[in-house]
């Protein structure tokens, strides 16, 4: 099974050969390297930019509006932030000129903690991201959804917003991926670069198919009827431990990978809202003007009466970082731990 | 199909005639937007009247057309004479300073002189004066792989060269073996917004930052339009032979300031336009009164437009939602 860096990959490849892909670039996105999570290695539109992110997406919006496809990516996301602006004018390019333009671009950046990341590689951006109009944002769980996801990040024609969840880059997925060779090792020496020098290396691509996962379509991860837990990316599979921990004491929670964050898919939130009468929402970012808290409201105006017991989002602590001291980051970002007590606790309040 | 290779213009008599006549429409249309902010049939003026003697010579050069074998433009909102030289209609011009629902550059959502115009390349004008400058290294990238003589120009004033912008713009149109076909242009008039250049730059040129990139570059006064007009000329011939960055500064004036937050009054500056009008005529070109007939023409179209804008329709809620997001196929 592919793992997540290598979906990415394999979607990119994809994307050249048969989705109009005319640019993947970034800082290290090109060869040697490949990326720094070598999700980008081997493909023959990447290359390497100057460490500019301002550039990196100035580069982007002028290759949509020469006709180009981009796909560019900001090596973590917590060096996205003095490129707000140029955000904004990707998302307002085409309601400020009245449809004149579109931007047809894609923006890649890992996201949230997990790898001992410390200050500047373990924020998550989705939240802020969410208020910068004009963006779909999607966040993978697994492999199999991040190729799916790309595939459709790249056949949109507004700008789409690729979050992958940098601990979960390792991790291999439970489906195979269309054309995806069943044994992982033979995939390893198709498309994964030798380590020292690869200056002859080429890759040699499985024949990967076709798949979507449609953006705005989430997925029900885990079917239950004591309570829905909304989530995604590294939060996803934390989430589907613990409801599986709960099955066992005879609590089945209802775990909804959201897959795409904005626009979110309210109606399979609402009807499982419906079914359950709880909702336990589930990040990693800041608890302060949390995304979450926009689920919550939109279920509190759709779905009021349907609830039982009041909503929670879990979320990290609202403090400027995650510290690089495992005593910090276990303690601000929920944990495994965090994750099946809120949902014990929920699934069990008394209505 | 590639398009005709570019090719300077003759700068003979129709042509000196022809770029008086588009500097005056410039002027006019410039100063009946005031006049609409100050009658109440518009929010807010910003504009570019001044800087006529660079940006007429500048619309007039301009290879005009749709897609990587033309010109892209990354303007600012004092290109008002570029996009007018182009054959732009100043109709247009006063619907969005009315904000109406029929401007075509914005539906009423933008400021005067904010200009999207994709059949000429002419990418969405923006008030942040920096962001130009990182996307006109898209368009030059695109049109250095596709080949041909289009290049693409972005035009920023000595504030908005203090911005990061101005030097990714460098930085990325000089990578080894992947120098790009960019156009850098600077209108220095001296100010941003109230702040005077001596209080914040050095009083050397500012083309000469380009120096340090190894970027050709050069300095021209932009109130004159005929010197403007071969300075313009050397540098698109550079950038669209040898594939390569240049830096052009024309030195302008900034007659009615800011915007209208100022006042949008005019100052004792010098003016691009009638010193050219006194060359016409020493040299036989134009009349003092073929010269008035050209105002009189624009001015007396300009107050005709300006009774039909005025009926037009404002945008309503049923326009608030529309182009949130680009429903058609992917693909400018």
């Amino acid at each position: 099974m592919a793992n997540l860096a290598q979906a990415i990959r394999l979607a990119l490849h994809y994307a050249e050969e048969n989705l109009g892909v005319t640019d993947i670039f970034g800082e290290d996105v090109g060869a040697p390297l490949g990326g720094v999570f070598t999700a980008t290695q081997g493909l023959k539109t990447a290359w390497n930019t100057p460490l500019d992110e301002r550039g990196i997406i100035g580069m982007a919006l002028g290759i949509a509006y020469a006709g180009g496809k981009p796909v560019a990516e900001i090596q973590f996301c917590d060096y996205i932030y003095n490129c707000i602006d140029l955000l904004k004018l990707c998302g307002n390019v085409t309601w400020s000129s009245a449809g004149e333009y579109h931007v047809p671009m894609v923006l890649m950046t890992p996201v949230g903690s997990g790898i001992h990341g410390s200050m500047y590689h373990s924020h998550s951006f989705e939240s802020i991201a969410t208020h910068i109009q004009g963006w779909k944002i999607v966040m993978p769980s697994n492999p199999k959804d991040a190729y799916g996801l790309l595939l459709s990040a790249i056949a949109e024609p507004n700008p789409v917003l690729f979050l992958a969840p940098k601990a979960l880059m390792r991790q291999k997925g439970a489906e195979l991926i269309p054309g995806e060779p069943a044994d992982e090792r033979t995939l390893h020496n198709l498309i994964d670069a030798p380590l020292g020098d690869r200056s002859d290396w080429q890759p040699n691509w499985p024949p990967v198919e076709d798949y979507r996962v449609p953006i705005g379509e989430a997925k029900i991860a885990r079917a239950g009827t004591a309570l829905t837990v909304v989530t995604y990316g590294r939060m996803l599979p934390v989430s589907v431990t613990a409801a599986e921990t709960l099955a066992k004491e005879g609590v089945e929670v209802e775990v909804i990978d959201l897959r795409t964050i904005y626009p979110f898919d309210l109606p399979m939130v609402k009807a499982s809202v419906e079914k359950t009468g709880r909702l336990l929402v589930i990040n990693e970012d800041t608890e302060v003007t949390n995304f979450g808290e926009h689920i919550i409201r939109k279920v509190m105006d759709e779905a009021f009466y349907s609830l039982e017991v009041k909503p929670e989002l879990l979320a990290g602590l609202d403090v400027p970082g995650v510290g690089l001291a495992w005593g910090y980051e276990q303690n601000s970002v929920p944990q495994q731990d965090d994750v099946l007590a809120a949902m014990r606790r929920l699934a069990n309040e008394r209505a | 199909m590639t398009a005709t290779p570019w090719k300077a213009p003759k700068l003979d008599a129709k042509l000196k005639i022809a770029i008086h006549d588009k500097m005056v429409l410039s002027r006019a249309t410039e100063e009946m937007l005031i006049r609409m902010m100050r009658t109440g049939h518009g929010y807010f003026w910003i504009g570019g009247p001044g800087e006529e003697g660079f940006n007429v010579p500048l619309g007039l050069l301009t290879k005009k057309g749709h897609g990587p074998d033309y010109d892209y433009l990354h303007l600012h909102y004092r290109s008002s004479a570029t996009i007018l030289a182009m054959g732009s209609e100043p109709i247009d011009m006063l619907r969005q300073m009315r904000s109406t629902a029929t401007d075509p550059y914005s539906k009423g959502r933008n400021f005067v002189n904010h200009f999207a115009i994709k059949p000429w390349n002419v990418v969405p004008v923006t008030p942040t004066i920096e962001t130009q400058y990182a996307t006109v290294i898209g368009t030059a990238h695109m049109q250095r792989r596709h080949g041909g003589d289009g290049l693409s120009y972005v035009t920023g004033g000595d504030a908005g060269s203090a911005e990061g912008d101005f030097w990714t713009c460098m930085n990325w149109s000089t990578r080894p073996d992947h120098e790009l076909p960019v156009l850098i242009l600077l209108t220095q008039n001296q100010f941003g917004i109230s702040t005077p250049s001596s209080q914040t730059q050095n009083n050397r040129h500012l083309n000469e930052r380009a120096n340090g990139f190894g970027i050709r570059n050069a300095c021209v006064d932009g109130n004159d339009p005929i010197a403007s007009f071969h300075a313009i000329v050397e540098a698109m011939e550079y950038v669209r032979h040898e594939r390569k960055p240049y830096c052009l500064q024309a030195n302008v004036s900034r007659l009615y300031g800011h915007s209208s937050s100022s006042g949008a009054n005019r100052y004792d500056e010098p003016d691009c336009i009638a010193p050219y009008e006194q060359r016409l005529i020493r040299e036989n070109l134009m009349t003092q009164a073929e010269i008035q007939a050209v105002w009189d023409k624009h001015n007396a179209q300009l107050a005709e437009d300006l009774q039909k804008v005025i009926a037009e329709p404002m945008p309503g809620k049923e326009h608030v939602l529309q182009h949130v997001w680009h429903e058609g196929p992917a693909g400018n």
